[in-house]
């Protein structure tokens, strides 16, 4: 990606990606909030090379964050309305580490409200609209940031994904999309949706950038006692022939037939190169969306608890007491997909229940991380479709809760194992849609998935 | 008419004086703050922001838990537990549900009685609501703070077992060190749980549950009411219901507040922003080495040497206990331990039990120029008090006996002396005729005349020994 120098100043890289983002922002609307503020920023930055100081690896860089990133500027809404008002006192983790790489906050992008959603459709102010096709949905939760990058207004934007939140809409608008290691970056000041599968990546017009990012975020953070130890870019990447594991269950009749064409050219593609491609057997999979559609609701009614109304954003006037003022508050201040995950959490918590869904889906979890561990036995990646479909229109499934769930049946369980996954741009359908393909890794092998993204990418 | 066996469990919340709160880096100790100054983006339950395990907690809870007797457990884990309430900021509370940092463990009141401990959890406290008629008032400087709870078996069948519980816990926690232990602003608050049963019964009663008692004084009466209320009920034939209770401390009554149908559902759930707790087998042998003395320890050493019932009247004084056993000599143990509960413990002069207490040299002169008459017993405790006097405190004992010209003249050559200057006097004469004729109480007035001369020194029974002698010549 272009960074500051004396030939380009950062202003005009600033200047250039505020000003598409205004342009697009109304057909397409990619932000909660643009950051014009961004320009002073570029200028002290263009003043320290002017003045010959040191400059960081990302000097100069316009991005953008999801929206449910933490920093005191502008406000951190998550699309939702109950955030309203809310300006952060801290600064997540990630957001810190590229500030200080020189990198500059351009704006904040929408998501599904508390990134609950495949379609960026469940946010308070609207939907964001597919690259290719405005009248299909982006992708989600992270649909914003996908658009950003893939209109050209910033050369990265960070995401989050918890089942899919990065992935599929990668795919849906022909962008790179990391989802690293549970762990590798730190969590801290990210809006929790599921604590336990939660991850921070990006999205990227290439895989040697997304390298770039995590050689800058990823790494120990003692704000967050989940983050790994320090590994990327520490442990040797080995070269050569890979073998390439393909699971079998994913190729059925569910699948569209281009996503199921673009698999087995990339498979061909492999295979001329000299990799082994192997079929794996994973049956545990399919407890995955089961499981993930438990643990997720669970974590997230939990997570939510603090939104109360007491000590900041959004609070229902009309309250005459405490209870009143928490339902009111509650009531109006989530979207209809987040009181229902909600309600479908305290139901699985609730005692006399716990043991038959919770803990049931914690052991599914095991056995979906043991078939990791078997398939990487055997293979060093795996190739899979991200999604079963490429962008659907806008409205198609927003009102159909167990269609759009559907749509992460095959991204869901690498966060339920913590490995890491990729999207690659693989094509496009004959109307114009983006189609993308998702690489697996094992867990701390993502360096390793970047690279062999990069070798993909000249196939 | 039916005999009817009370059946109590305890659980009780322990404040743990660590510097900073359990899951963030700010005050823990917010006496004499503003409201709403200790609190951390953690503490306020912001949006993004993660709980950091403060690592000093883990050795006070390993410390607790050893004070308890308790097995401790390597691996620990931490849950949510969830409700709504404005000073619960982050909708629910970070405790121990499933995996405990201490075992089963006991407590031995002073009575020999043995109250099992099921188990023990770290978890933080909630903020502090207070409410006004028509608004509420949130302080989060107590919201974070590390509590150790401390969960009893039901072995308690008395409100006096009930509170001497409840104040041995006090007294292991504070030797332990854990806690500051100050009671009347809730550093040890306690839930009571009882019922009671038929003696001839083999199942447990309905129980009923009082919460959040910080004395011993209410825990004792909390449960003689509850025992006296439930009894009643019995015996008219109906039915006790499974309920919270509220305590009127004015009233002296429990009322109902809050029935098993409307008790919350805490759905608790595995803390998943921390990772376990593990333990090295060696941190907690270090611990258990370092160990302060426990009360039980106390009570055995002196048990030779001093009455019961005032060995547990200084046990309240971890300081005193700790001063005493320094002093190995079995009467100055006697002696010090009697100026301590008749001085020290006096009302006017319980100010001082905060100040630094007299050296082991200058208690141990104390009580040997006592025993050798060199000092009155109003002498002893004159020296003694002032040994908490900062100008007087570093100095030796005799030198503080000196400058208050209180050291007492035994030495009978010059006391005889005295006495014959005072018997020499023609005011004496007349006292000297009067004894000397049978009548005896005289011999205070001649005393007094012989103190007088010697300002004070001299040793007064062996100047009535002297006069009883010269005056019989």
């Amino acid at each position: 990606m272009k960074t500051a120098s004396k030939e380009v100043s950062a202003v005009s890289l600033v200047q250039e990606a505020l000003e598409k983002a205004h342009r697009y922002q109304d057909d397409y609307r990619i932000f909660t909030w643009i950051n014009d503020a961004a320009i002073e920023r570029a200028k002290e930055i263009d003043a320290r090379i002017a003045n010959g100081e040191g400059v960081g690896c990302l000097a100069g860089v316009p991005f953008a964050i999801k929206d449910n990133f933490l920093c005191p500027a502008g406000e951190t809404t998550a699309s939702a309305l109950i955030l309203n008002g809310f300006t952060s006192p801290v600064t997540a983790t990630a957001v810190k580490r590229l500030e200080a790489e020189g990198a500059i906050v351009i704006g904040r992008t929408n998501l599904d409200a508390f990134a609950h959603g495949s379609s960026t459709e469940n946010s308070y102010y609207g939907p964001t609209k597919n690259s290719k096709d405005l009248g299909r949905v982006a992708g989600g939760s992270s649909g914003g940031s996908a658009v950003a990058v893939a209109l050209g207004i910033v050369p990265f934007a960070t995401g989050t994904d918890t089942g899919g939140s990065i992935r599929q809409p990668a795919s849906f608008n022909g962008v790179y999309g990391i989802k690293p290691t549970y762990g590798t970056i730190s969590r801290y000041g990210v809006v929790a949706m599921t604590s336990s599968l939660d991850c921070v990546g990006f999205f990227a017009k290439d895989a040697a950038d997304l390298d770039l990012l995590m050689q800058v975020c990823a790494g120990r953070d003692s704000y967050d006692m989940t983050t790994l130890p320090d590994y990327y870019g520490q442990e040797p990447v080995k070269d050569g022939t890979k073998k390439i594991g393909i699971i079998k269950d994913f190729d059925n009749d569910a699948v569209a037939p281009e996503i199921r064409d673009a698999l087995k050219r990339k498979v061909e593609l492999l295979q001329n190169k000299g990799h082994e491609i192997i079929e794996l057997e994973m049956p545990a999979l399919k407890y995955a969306l089961a499981a993930y559609y438990i643990i997720t609701p669970a974590e997230v009614s939990s997570n939510l608890s603090r939104h109360d109304g007491i000590r900041y954003g959004y609070r229902s006037e009309k309250s005459e007491h405490l209870g009143e003022l928490y339902e009111n508050t509650r009531g109006e201040g989530f979207m209809p997909e987040n009181k229902r995950r909600i309600m479908i959490g305290n139901f699985v918590l609730s005692s006399g229940f716990y043991d038959a869904y919770y803990l049931k889906a914690a052991k599914a979890r095991t056995l979906i991380i043991k078939e990791y561990n078997k398939a990487f036995a055997q293979c060093d990646f795996i190739l899979t479709p991200v999604s079963p479909n490429p962008a659907f229109k806008l409205g198609e499934k927003v009102n159909d809760p167990v269609a759009m769930y559907l749509e992460d049946v095959m991204s869901v369980s690498l966060n339920l194992a913590g490995v890491p996954g990729l999207t690659i741009p693989a094509g496009q359908t004959a109307e114009g849609l983006d189609l993308g393909l998702q690489l697996v890794g094992p867990r701390r092998s993502d360096q390793g998935l970047i690279k062999f993204a990069t070798e993909m990418e000249e196939a | 008419m039916t005999k009817y066996i009370p059946t109590i469990g305890i659980e009780c919340h322990v404040q743990l004086c660590t510097k900073t709160k359990l899951f963030s880096e700010v005050d823990n100790d917010a006496r004499g703050k503003e409201p709403n100054s200790c609190v951390s983006p953690v503490d306020y339950g912001l949006p993004g922001v993660l709980p950091r395990l403060n690592q000093e907690a883990i050795p006070f809870a390993v410390r607790a838990g050893l004070a308890l007797n308790a097995e401790i457990n390597l691996e620990s884990r931490f849950d949510r537990k969830h409700y709504y309430y404005p000073d619960l900021p982050k909708g629910y509370q970070i405790t121990q549900l499933f995996h405990p940092i201490i075992g089963a463990g006991y407590v031995v009141l002073p009575d020999g009685t043995q109250v099992r401990i099921e188990h023990a959890h770290l978890e933080e406290d909630a903020g502090k609501s207070t409410h006004e008629s028509s608004y509420s008032l949130i302080d989060l400087n107590r919201a974070g703070t590390p509590l150790i709870e401390i969960v009893s078996m039901p072995d308690i069948h008395s409100a006096e077992h009930a509170r001497d519980y409840t104040k041995e816990l006090w007294r292991v926690m504070t030797y332990a060190g854990v806690t500051f232990g100050d009671l009347y602003n809730g550093n040890m608050r306690f839930d009571v749980n009882i019922s009671i049963a038929p003696e001839d019964s083999d199942k447990l009663g309905t129980k009923t549950e009082i919460k959040n008692l910080n004395s011993f004084r209410s825990v004792e009466r909390v449960v003689a009411y509850e025992i006296k209320r439930q009894t009643k009920l019995l015996e008219q034939g109906e039915t006790i219901q499974q309920e919270t209770r509220g305590w009127n401390d004015a009233t002296g009554e429990t009322t109902g507040q809050r029935t098993k149908e409307g008790a919350a559902d805490y759905r608790y759930m595995p803390e998943p922003d921390i990772p376990p707790i593990r333990l090295a087998a060696d941190i907690v042998e270090q611990e258990r080495a370092n160990l302060p003395k426990m009360p039980a320890w106390y009570r055995e050493h002196f048990a030779e040497v001093l009455p019961q019932d005032l060995i547990e009247v200084l046990l309240d004084y971890p300081q005193l206990m700790q001063k005493l056993a320094e002093l190995e000599d079995s009467n100055a143990i006697k002696k010090v331990a009697n100026l301590f509960s008749s001085v020290l413990l006096a009302e006017e002069n319980t100010s001082l039990l905060n100040d630094e207490l007299p050296s082991k040299a200058q208690l141990f002169d104390l009580v040997t120029m006592n025993a050798k008459n060199e000092l009155s017993s109003t002498a002893t405790k004159e020296v003694f008090l002032k040994f908490f006097d900062p100008e007087m405190h570093y100095k030796d004992t005799r030198t503080i006996a000196k400058e208050l010209g209180v050291v007492q003249e035994n030495d009978l050559g010059a006391l005889e002396a005295i006495v014959d200057t005072v018997l020499a006097k023609p005011e004496t004469q007349q006292a000297q005729a009067d004894y000397k004729a049978g009548q005896e109480k005289v011999l205070g007035f001649l005393v007094g005349q012989v103190m007088k001369e010697s300002k004070g020194k001299a040793n007064p029974s062996a100047v009535q020994d002297i006069l009883k002698a010269k005056l019989r010549a």
